[in-house]
C-alpha cells in the first residue's frame, strides 16, 4: 500500500482556526449557557477579525493544498476579507435585535462562523467537491439561521422555503458536477482548464453540466430566474440574518462563479458569456422594476440586492481583469451601502416593534436628521449617484463592458439604473418630502449607531480615497489570470 | 496670487461654509439665523475670489488658465486625474454660478421657514457643484459634477417647493439621469478610442481623431445627455414643471446656470470633439431649435401662471441658443455664450421678480393681478427693465446675444435666421402682454391695494443683477475679450477638421468609402460578441 503524504494544510489555515474557533465557541457556550450569548457574540467578532488578519499576512501568494483541490490567492483573500467582514457585522447587527426579539441564543454566532467557513471553502475551492462542500456547509448554517426566529411563523416559513429551493439549487450543481465529470473525466480546475486551453470543442454534456452548475450559484447569488426564493426569505428572516443573507453569501456567490468560470472554463468563455449576459440583463431589468410597487423595505432590498448582482455580472459576462475588477469593486462597495441600510432598518422602531413599511420612514428629515442623511447617502450611493461611492463600481464595470464591445449591455445596464433610482429616490422622497408620521425609539443601540457612522463614512468619503480598495481588487483579479 | 489653487478654492470654499452650518447649535430660530449668516457670507467671499479669477485672466489666449492637475483614481490602466482649469467660455459660467448664489440666498431670506440649515446646505453644495462643472478638465471629474448636482437640486424642489412638487422632482432627475448616463457611456468609449486611453478632456481636444461612424454615435450619446439640460424640444416637458413647482431660489439657478449646462456642453465637447458628427446633425439641430423657438413663444402666449410663462421664453431662448452654436460661425458661437449669460441674469431676475410679488400674495396667477404700477413703481420699473432685455432691446444684453446669433446664423442658413428672427416678434408679444396684465391696468382686487413696494434687501438682489444687464448690452466688449479667442479656437478646430475630412474623401482607398453615406457601426454583435470578435477585439 502505496504511503499517501500529509495534505499540505497550510494554505487553508485560516479556515482550520475559524473552524475550530466555532467549535471552540460552541463549547463555551453549551457550558455557560443562555447568558453566554454577547460574549460569545463578541468573542466570534474577534475570531473573525483575527481569521481576516490570518488571511491578509498568509493568503497573498498563489498557493495549492490538499492535493491541488483548494486553492488561494489574492482574488480569495480580497472575497473573504469582504465574507469575514459582513459576517462580523451581522454578528453585531444581530446583538441588539436578538436579545429584543428573545431569540439571543449562543447558537447564532456559531452557526454564522460555520456559514463563513463554508463560504471561505467556497471562494477557495480549486475542484467540483471543494466547492460542493463549502457550498452545502454554507447552506445548511444558512437554512437554519433563516428560521432562527423559530417561534415565528414568518421566519419558519423563510427557513422553509430557503430549504426546500436551496436544496434544489444543491440538486442541480451536484447533477451539473457529476456531468462534468462524466464528459471530462476529471472534477479538478486545473485539469479542466488545461483541457479547454488548446481550444478544444466541448462536449454537449460538458455545457450542460456547466448550465447545470451555474444555475446552482445563480440561485446562491440570487441571479434572475432564479430569484423567487429572495423576497421572502427576506422579508421573512430576522432582520440582521436577512443583512447577513444580503452580503456575505452573496458574495461567496459571485466568488465562486467567477472562480469557476473564469479559471476553470475560461477557455468556453464564447459558451457561457450567453447565459451570464441572460442572466445580468434579466437580474437588472427585473430587480428594478420590481422593487418599484414594493411597499416593506424588505422585500424592497431584496428586489435591490437582485439589481445588483445584475449589475455585478456584467462584468463577469466581460470576463477580462478589467471586468473581474469590477466586479471586485463593485461587491466591495455593496457590502459598505448595503449593511449601512441595513442598520438604518434595524433602528425602525415603533411603541418596542420593529416596523418595515416605508411609509414608517414619513418625515424621517425631521424626526432623525442624522438617521435620515445616513440612509440618503445610502440610497443615492445604490442609486450610483456621484459622488458617492456606489457610483464608482458601476463606471468599473461600464468601462469593462465598453472595452469588450458590449455596448447593449452596458445600455440596458443604464436604463435600469435609471428605472432603479427611481425606487431608491422614493425612499428619500417618503424621508424629506412627507410629514412625519412618528418619531422612532430612541436611544439606538450603541453599536447600531457605530456601524451606521462607519458605512455611511465610507460610502460618502470613498471618492477621497478611492486607492486601497481598488488596488486591492486590482491584485485580486489580476491573481486570477496568472498562469 | 497664481501659486494659489484659486480654483479649488472657489469650487470647494461652499462645502466649509457647509461645514460651520452643520456645526450650529441652538434652538431652531438661532440654527436658521446662523446658517443664513453663514451661507450669505461664504458665497460673497466665494464670489470675490472667483473676481479675482477675471481679473487675472488673460484674455489673449484661448488656453486653459489656473490649471490644477493632481492625481486621483489609478486602477489598472485607468487613471482619473484631478484636473481643473478655466478659458474664456468657462470664466463666465464660473462667475455666473458664484454671483447668482448669494443672491438666491438672499433672496430666500425670509421666504423660507422650514428647515433652513438644510436649505442653505443644499445651496452651497450645489455651488461646488456647478463652478466644478464648469471648471472640470476630465471626463469622469466632470461627470461627478454633473450628476452630482442634480442631488441637491432634486431635494430644493422636493422639499421647498410646491403642491406638485413630488411630480417635479421625479421628473427632473430622472429625465436628467437617463441623458447623463448615456453620456457617460459616450465618456467610456471615448477613452478606449483614444491612444493612449485617457479622460483627460485636454488631451482629447488636443487630438480627436474619431472615426465619422464613431462620432456620430457619440455625438447622440452627448446629445442625449445635454438637450435634455438646454432643454431641446421636444425633451423640454420637465422644465415647467420644475419650474413651476421649484421654490423662487431653486428657479433662479435652474434657469440661470442649470440650463447653462447643455450650451457649455456642446460647445466644449461636441463641437471640437465631433465635428464631423457636428455638422452630419446640424440640420437636425436647427429642426429642432425652430421648432423650440416658434412652438414654445406660443405656448407661452397662452400660459396663465407667470412662472410657467417664464419657463417657456426659457425654451425659447435656449433654442436660440443651440441655433447659434451649430450655426459654427465664430460670431453666432460667441453670441449664444452671450446669449446664454444674458439669459442667466435676465431669467434668473425675472423668476426673483415673479417671486417678489408671490411672497406677497401667494399665487402666480396672472389674472390675480393687475395695476401693480400704482402700488409698486419701484418694482415695476424693475419687472420692465428684465422684461425688455429678455424681449432684446437694444442697450440691454439680450439684444447683443441674438443679434450675434443671428449674424451668424444668417451666413450659415438664411431660412434658420429667418425663423428665429419670428420668434424675437413672439418673444415680444408674450413678454408685453404678460407685462401689461400685471403691472398695468387698474387696481380690482382689495388684496392688491395692500402690497408694499420693493423692501432695501429685494432692490440690493435686483441692483446688481440690472447693472450687469445694461453693462453687457452697452459695453459688450468686456466680456466678448475673453470669449473670443476661445471661441475661435474652437470653431476653427471644427472647421480644419471638417475640411481635411472633405479633402481626404475622394482619396481614401477604393472602394472603401465610394458610396455616398458614411458607414455606421454595425449594431449586432452589442449583446454578446462572438468568440472571434471578442479575441480581436482584446488583442
Amino acid at each position: 500500500m502505496p504511503i499517501v503524504p500529509l495534505p499540505d494544510f497550510g494554505p487553508a489555515l485560516p479556515e482550520i482556526v475559524l473552524a475550530i474557533g466555532s467549535l471552540a465557541l460552541l463549547l463555551i457556550g453549551v457550558f455557560l449557557g443562555e447568558r453566554s450569548t454577547r460574549l460569545v457574540s463578541w468573542l466570534s467578532v474577534i475570531t473573525l477579525m483575527a481569521v481576516l488578519a490570518l488571511c491578509g499576512t498568509f493568503g497573498m501568494p498563489h498557493r495549492l493544498g490538499f492535493y491541488g483541490m483548494f486553492v488561494t490567492d489574492a482574488f480569495a483573500v480580497f472575497m473573504k476579507m469582504l465574507i469575514l467582514i459582513g459576517s462580523a457585522i451581522s454578528i453585531i447587527l444581530s446583538l441588539h435585535y436578538n436579545e429584543e426579539r428573545h431569540i439571543d441564543r449562543f447558537e447564532f454566532p456559531v452557526l454564522i462562523l460555520l456559514a463563513s467557513t463554508g463560504m471561505m471553502v467556497m471562494v477557495s475551492a480549486n475542484d467540483l467537491l471543494t466547492l460542493y462542500l463549502g457550498f452545502e456547509l454554507q447552506s445548511l448554517a444558512l437554512y437554519v439561521v433563516a428560521s432562527f426566529d423559530r417561534d415565528n411563523a414568518r421566519s419558519s416559513e423563510a427557513g422553509l422555503k430557503y430549504f426546500v429551493l436551496g436544496a434544489l439549487a444543491s440538486g442541480m450543481l451536484l447533477y451539473g458536477a457529476s456531468l462534468i465529470y462524466g464528459f471530462a473525466g476529471t472534477t479538478s480546475f486545473a485539469g479542466l482548464a488545461s483541457m479547454f486551453e488548446h481550444g478544444v470543442t466541448p462536449s454537449v454534456g460538458l455545457v450542460i453540466g456547466m448550465v447545470f452548475v451555474s444555475v446552482g450559484i445563480a440561485f446562491k447569488c440570487s441571479a434572475v430566474p432564479f430569484h423567487m426564493w429572495t423576497p421572502d426569505v427576506y422579508e421573512g428572516a430576522p432582520t440582521p440574518v436577512t443583512a447577513f443573507f444580503s452580503v456575505a453569501p452573496k458574495i461567496a456567490a459571485i466568488a465562486l462563479f467567477i472562480r469557476f468560470l473564469v479559471e476553470p472554463l475560461g477557455g468556453l468563455l464564447a459558451e457561457w458569456r450567453q447565459v451570464i449576459v441572460f442572466l445580468s440583463v434579466a437580474s437588472m431589468v427585473v430587480g428594478s422594476v420590481a422593487a418599484i410597487a414594493q411597499t416593506n423595505i424588505k422585500r424592497l432590498m431584496a428586489y435591490s440586492s437582485i439589481g445588483h448582482v445584475g449589475y455585478a455580472l456584467i462584468g463577469l459576462a466581460v470576463a477580462t481583469p478589467d471586468g473581474i475588477r469590477g466586479v471586485l469593486v463593485y461587491m466591495a462597495v455593496y457590502l459598505f451601502m448595503n449593511l449601512g441600510t441595513w442598520a438604518v432598518i434595524l433602528c425602525m422602531r415603533q411603541k418596542g416593534r420593529h416596523v418595515e413599511a416605508i411609509a414608517d420612514l414619513s418625515g424621517l428629515g425631521r424626526t432623525h436628521p442624522g438617521l435620515a442623511l445616513a440612509l440618503g447617502i445610502f440610497m443615492f450611493a445604490l442609486a450610483g449617484i456621484p459622488p458617492t461611492a456606489g457610483f464608482f463600481p458601476k463606471l468599473y464595470v461600464f468601462l469593462a463592458a465598453i472595452e469588450a464591445n458590449l455596448v447593449g449591455l452596458a445600455a440596458i445596464g443604464v436604463v435600469a439604473s435609471v428605472v432603479g433610482a427611481f425606487y431608491y429616490l422614493r425612499i428619500v422622497k417618503v424621508m424629506y418630502f412627507d410629514e412625519p408620521v412618528g418619531a422612532f425609539d430612541r436611544p439606538f443601540a450603541t453599536e447600531l449607531r457605530w456601524v451606521l457612522a462607519v458605512a455611511a463614512v465610507i460610502t460618502f468619503f470613498y471618492v477621497l480615497v478611492p486607492g486601497p480598495i481598488a488596488g486591492g481588487a486590482e491584485a485580486a483579479a489580476a491573481s486570477l489570470f496568472v498562469k | 496670487m497664481s501659486h494659489w489653487p484659486l480654483l479649488s478654492l472657489v469650487t470647494f470654499l461652499p462645502l466649509v461654509g457647509v461645514g460651520f452650518i452643520m456645526l450650529a447649535r441652538g434652538d431652531a430660530e438661532t440654527v436658521a439665523r446662523n446658517a443664513r449668516n453663514i451661507a450669505l457670507s461664504t458665497s460673497i467671499i466665494v464670489f470675490v475670489l472667483s473676481l479675482v479669477l477675471w481679473l487675472e485672466f488673460d484674455p489673449n489666449s484661448s488656453a486653459f488658465q489656473f490649471v490644477e492637475m493632481a492625481h486621483w483614481i489609478q486602477i489598472g490602466g485607468f487613471s482619473i486625474n484631478y484636473h481643473m482649469g478655466i478659458d474664456g467660455i468657462s470664466l463666465f459660467f464660473v462667475l455666473l454660478s458664484t454671483l447668482l448664489t448669494p443672491l438666491c440666498i438672499a433672496a430666500s431670506w425670509t421666504s423660507i421657514h422650514s428647515q433652513v440649515r438644510e436649505y442653505m446646505i443644499a445651496f452651497l453644495v450645489l455651488e461646488t457643484m456647478m463652478v466644478g462643472i464648469f471648471s472640470a478638465l476630465d471626463f469622469i471629474l466632470f461627470y461627478v459634477f454633473f450628476e452630482g448636482v442634480l442631488v441637491p437640486m432634486f431635494l430644493i424642489i422636493g422639499v421647498w417647493g410646491g403642491p406638485r412638487r413630488i411630480y417635479a422632482s421625479f421628473k427632473f432627475f430622472l429625465y436628467t439621469l437617463l441623458g447623463s448616463l448615456l453620456s457617460l457611456l459616450a465618456i467610456l468609449a471615448i477613452y478606449f478610442n483614444t491612444t493612449p486611453h485617457t479622460t483627460d478632456v485636454v488631451a482629447v481636444l488636443a487630438n480627436p481623431h474619431f472615426s465619422e461612424g464613431l462620432q456620430r454615435w457619440l455625438w447622440l450619446a452627448f446629445f442625449a445627455s445635454f438637450a435634455v439640460k438646454v432643454p431641446m424640444w421636444p425633451v423640454h416637458t420637465w422644465l415647467p414643471d420644475a419650474h413651476v413647482e421649484a421654490p423662487t431660489a431653486g428657479s433662479v439657478i435652474l434657469a440661470g446656470v442649470l440650463l447653462k449646462l447643455g450650451g457649455y456642453g456642446f460647445i466644449r465637447f461636441s463641437l471640437p470633439m465631433f465635428p464631423l458628427a457636428s455638422a452630419y446633425f446640424t440640420p437636425l439641430m436647427f429642426a429642432l431649435s425652430a421648432i423650440a423657438v416658434i412652438y414654445t413663444s406660443f405656448v407661452a402666449l397662452v400660459q396663465t401662471d407667470m412662472k410657467k410663462l417664464i419657463a417657456y421664453s426659457s425654451i425659447a431662448h435656449m433654442g436660440f441658443v443651440t441655433m447659434g452654436i451649430f450655426a459654427m460661425t465664430s460670431e453666432a458661437v460667441q453670441g449664444a455664450v452671450i446669449q446664454m449669460l444674458s439669459h442667466g441674469l435676465v431669467s434668473a431676475a425675472l423668476f426673483l421678480v415673479v417671486g417678489v410679488v408671490y411672497d406677497r400674495l401667494h399665487t402666480r396667477d396672472i389674472a390675480r393681478y393687475g395695476g401693480l404700477a400704482d402700488r409698486m413703481p419701484n418694482y415695476a420699473f424693475v419687472f420692465m427693465c428684465f422684461m425688455l432685455a429678455s424681449v432684446g432691446l437694444p442697450g440691454t444684453s439680450g439684444f447683443v446675444g441674438e443679434f450675434l446669433i443671428l449674424l451668424g446664423t444668417f451666413r450659415a442658413s438664411t431660412l434658420e435666421c429667418f425663423l428665429a428672427a419670428t420668434a424675437l416678434f413672439l418673444g415680444a408679444m408674450y413678454m408685453l402682454y404678460l407685462y401689461r396684465r400685471v403691472i398695468f391696468g387698474t387696481i380690482t382686487r382689495d388684496e392688491l391695494r395692500n402690497m408694499l413696494d420693493l423692501t432695501p434687501r429685494e432692490k440690493a438682489v435686483f441692483a446688481p443683477l440690472l447693472l450687469l444687464t445694461l453693462w453687457m448690452g452697452v459695453y459688450p466688449n468686456s466680456f466678448l475679450a475673453p470669449i473670443r479667442s476661445s471661441v475661435d479656437n474652437i470653431v476653427q478646430r471644427a472647421t480644419t477638421a471638417r475640411k481635411a475630412a472633405d479633402s481626404a474623401l475622394p482619396s481614401t482607398a477604393p472602394g472603401s468609402a465610394t458610396h455616398a453615406g458614411i458607414e455606421w457601426p454595425a449594431l449586432h454583435h452589442w449583446l454578446w460578441t462572438p468568440a472571434s470578435a471578442a479575441v480581436t477585439h482584446r488583442e
